[in-house]
């Protein structure tokens, strides 16, 4: 199964084209079977090649394919040896093996999901057409063995995510904007832009400093490198984490996320919240060996996810959209990945990564099916009493919130627990305490959203109490799945100091080969003894910031008006986080209005320079041509006309000479003769 | 006495003749006949210059230019009946379609 790796991102593809060219002639059934079908081959091959990954020796674990030769690149510099040559390759090793069971597991639950969610929909086709090529654009970005292979991955994700967002693209999507879906999707694409440009400049500088591209190459030429070229590993460091800002959604690029809330909820569930966001993170991961080296570089990753872990927290408290608040928390918990990641627990980041796959996928899907059963409606503040209604889904959602917010036993604590672990044995207090804090915020945002779409009084129209019912099978089986995932994925990272001293963290140990080196938070942890009882006490700290963050949300949400109460009296500060800092706005003074300026500015120039000259260039011609006019009528055309009519004229007069009469000519011959021999007389 | 010059001087005289008839005359025949009156001028001529210097060349050329006027006096009848055939009368001054 190891040599077939190249068909995991290939299945996707295939079946893109297929529901691409062809997909508006088959049956709805088809296309969702095509699709469903292609992605559940990768599942299968993946499973198949990761499980032979798993039997190789632990030094072993890596597999590298090449397809085909790409770009063979002359020298880079004059004399530069050989050059650059980039091989269309495919890796797999256990980094890559975690994200392909991530990407294809809970893409194709989603595949599943979206067949019944968009039953009523148009253009099935097409949106799962972009569906698979996104699974393909993903898989290529996961297992590409260099990083312009993953680069093209990363585009074409970015590609579909623009797709996918702007689907409905004729939809109003944003009443305080005023943006359409499409408008909604051009931003997330623009946005990404930003950071797509950071990405290419770190990756070429890469390129042109060590001759390859290829993940291995590049890794022992860092080791070998010994620190010379430090500054410059710090700022490529910083220019990919430029990159993972924009596709990751993070301060100062996390804007466009929010907004890409207006493609369908399967699509949110799979791009924005389970896979393509988390790719940050993973090349992150995949480029620890650079990070390692560039501890600055290590330290801005720390700063900027802790930020935005805690700011994204708090927007997502006054957001009442249920899929802006799940997206504010993908956004958080997204900054936590980072956070982890900076302070050296890149094992944290993986396993965050993966837990937050499921449940943020089960929360995306479950906000899905009520917007499914409430026939559209997203605002929570016409929600309301739904867990009679939708019992499946009220459960399975109350497993997702209990998962992302700690509680001892479900995925969330797990991971979040290493992240905090993590934080604090490397001696980051400001991050731990960031994260802590975003811990509580999470779990009360989480506990507002389940308490004011499921309990409580009903608040929407009649029309829709009364259309109000449970979805179809096809979606809460995934549902389901994702719920148990949501329990038991964390099983796999338990750490030590629950099992006492056995080893059950299988997941770090299957990470260790790739980011073994990186983790100083496990090696601490896992090597003395002395730090387990102060693991446990932070451990306990963190389940009671939990529980203050559900119990606070409880009491203020049980009773009517008193989260009026609340926000009245917190007064600028309700208003701050009600309209997110008014970052928008700022990008949009700051940004967007200079540009337009500038824009407006080069129109100017172009119509009154640029045009101006064209005109002027124009209006010289036309004169030129006019007086060149004047000329060939009057001087040229005249100079013909007059011989032609001296020719006439002449001809008036002479022509008279021409009697016909033979007798005329006679007479003029014969004095004609006379003169002549009267002359030739004379003459002698 | 006669004298070759006395027969030049008519010659002469019938030549001018000739012209004033050529160039004078509607009627296209009396025009041909006034023609015929040239060549026999010339005729003459040749005759007279034969006698003036003794040699026979001139005599022979007369009768020459006798048979040569016989066949075109033959063409110039030809040519007055096609005329005459196309045309109610064959007077040469209304024959004049090279006019300008």
């Amino acid at each position: 199964m190891l040599e077939l790796i190249w068909l995991i991102p290939v299945l996707p593809l295939a079946g893109a084209l297929l529901n691409g060219l062809w997909g508006w002639r088959l049956s709805r059934r088809s296309v969702g079977l095509v699709a469903c079908g292609a992605v559940l081959l990768s599942l299968v091959v993946s499973a198949g090649a990761v499980w032979e990954l798993s039997r190789l020796p632990v030094e072993a674990r890596h597999f590298r394919t090449e397809v085909f030769g790409w770009m063979p690149l002359g020298p880079l510099q004059a004399g530069a040896g050989e050059g650059l040559r980039v091989a269309w390759g495919f890796a797999l090793d256990p980094l890559s093996a975690v994200m392909i069971l991530v990407v294809c597991g809970v893409g194709f639950l989603i595949h599943v999901y979206s067949v019944g969610y968009m039953a009523h929909e148009e253009g099935v086709g097409r949106f799962f057409t972009y569906l698979n090529l996104f699974m393909a654009m993903m898989l290529m970005l996961v297992l590409g063995s260099n990083l312009l292979v993953m680069f093209v991955g990363w585009e074409g994700v970015g590609l579909c995510s623009y797709l996918l967002i702007g689907f409905f693209y004729d939809r109003p999507f944003d009443a305080r904007t005023g943006l359409t879906c499409a408008d909604a999707g051009r931003k997330a694409f623009l946005v990404n832009r930003v950071g797509d440009l950071g990405f290419l400049i770190g990756v070429l500088y890469l390129g042109l400093s060590f001759g390859t591209v290829e993940f291995g190459e590049l890794a022992e030429a860092v080791h070998g490198s010994g620190g010379v070229s430090a500054g410059l590993l710090t700022g490529v460091g910083i220019l990919l984490f430029v990159g993972a800002c924009g596709k990751s959604a993070q301060i100062p690029l996390y804007v466009w996320l929010p907004d890409a809330m207006a493609g369908p909820t399967p699509v949110s569930a799979l791009i924005h919240a389970a896979t393509m966001v988390t790719a940050g993170v993973y090349m992150v991961c995949r480029m620890t060996w650079l990070y390692a080296a560039a501890p600055e570089a290590m330290a801005v990753v720390a700063g900027v996810g802790a930020a935005t872990a805690f700011l994204a927290a708090t927007m997502g408290i006054a957001a009442t959209d249920i899929k802006k608040v799940l997206a504010y928390s993908t956004v958080s918990q997204l900054g936590y990945m980072f956070a982890a990641f900076g302070v050296g627990s890149g094992v944290g980041a993986m396993f965050h990564l993966t837990t937050h796959a499921f449940f943020k996928a089960l929360l995306f899907l479950g906000a899905g099916s009520v917007i499914h059963g409430m026939s559209g409606e997203q605002d929570i503040r016409r929600m309301g009493g739904l867990r009679r209604k939708m019992p499946t889904t009220y459960w399975t959602f109350l497993l997702g919130v209990l998962a992302i917010a700690g509680i001892p036993g479900f995925a969330g604590f797990f991971s979040k627990d290493e992240i905090l672990w993590g934080a604090w044995s490397s001696g980051h207090l400001g991050v731990w305490l960031l994260l802590l804090l975003t811990a509580g915020l999470t779990a009360l945002y989480m506990t507002r959203l389940l308490w004011l779409v499921f309990f409580g009084e009903f608040r929407g129209s009649e029309e829709q109490r009364h259309h109000v019912h449970e979805s179809p099978r096809v979606m809460t089986v995934p549902l389901m799945v994702l719920g148990i995932l949501s329990v038991v994925g964390g099983w796999m990272g338990i750490p030590k100091v629950l099992t006492g001293g056995a080893d059950w963290n299988g997941f770090a140990s299957w990470l260790a080969p790739v980011l073994g080196h990186h983790g100083g938070g496990e090696a601490a942890a896992a090597g003395s003894g002395h730090g387990a009882a102060l693991e446990l006490g932070l451990m306990l700290v963190a389940v009671v910031v939990a529980l203050a963050g559900i119990t606070g949300a409880a009491a203020v949400y049980r009773r009517l008006g008193v989260a009026e109460r609340v926000a009245k009296g917190l007064g600028p500060v309700y208003a701050l986080v009600r309209n997110l800092y008014w970052v928008d706005e700022l990008y949009d003074a700051l940004l967007i209005r200079p540009f337009y300026a500038l824009c407006r500015l080069a129109r100017t120039i172009d119509e009154r320079v640029v045009d101006g000259m064209v005109h002027a260039t124009r209006n010289v011609t036309l004169g030129l041509s006019y007086l060149s006019n004047t000329h060939d009528l009057w001087i040229v055309d005249g100079a013909v006309n007059l011989t032609g009519a001296t020719v006439r004229g002449a001809s008036h007069v002479f022509r008279r000479l021409q009697t016909g009469s033979v007798q005329s000519y006679a007479t003029v011959m014969v004095f004609g003769a006379f003169l002549l021999m009267v002359l030739y007389t004379l003459g002698r | 006495m006669l004298t070759p010059t006395h027969v030049m001087l008519f010659s002469l005289v019938l030549f001018g003749i000739g012209i004033v008839g050529v160039l004078t005359r509607r009627n296209a025949i009396l025009v041909l006949m006034s023609i015929e009156l040239m060549f026999n001028a010339a005729n003459l001529n040749f005759v007279a210059f034969s006698w003036a210097m003794p040699e026979i060349a001139g005599q022979v050329f007369a009768v020459f230019t006798i048979c040569v006027a016989a066949g075109e006096v033959a063409i110039g009848l030809a040519i007055l009946i096609a005329l005459v055939r196309n045309r109610e009368n064959i007077h040469i001054d209304e024959v004049n379609l090279l006019k300008w």
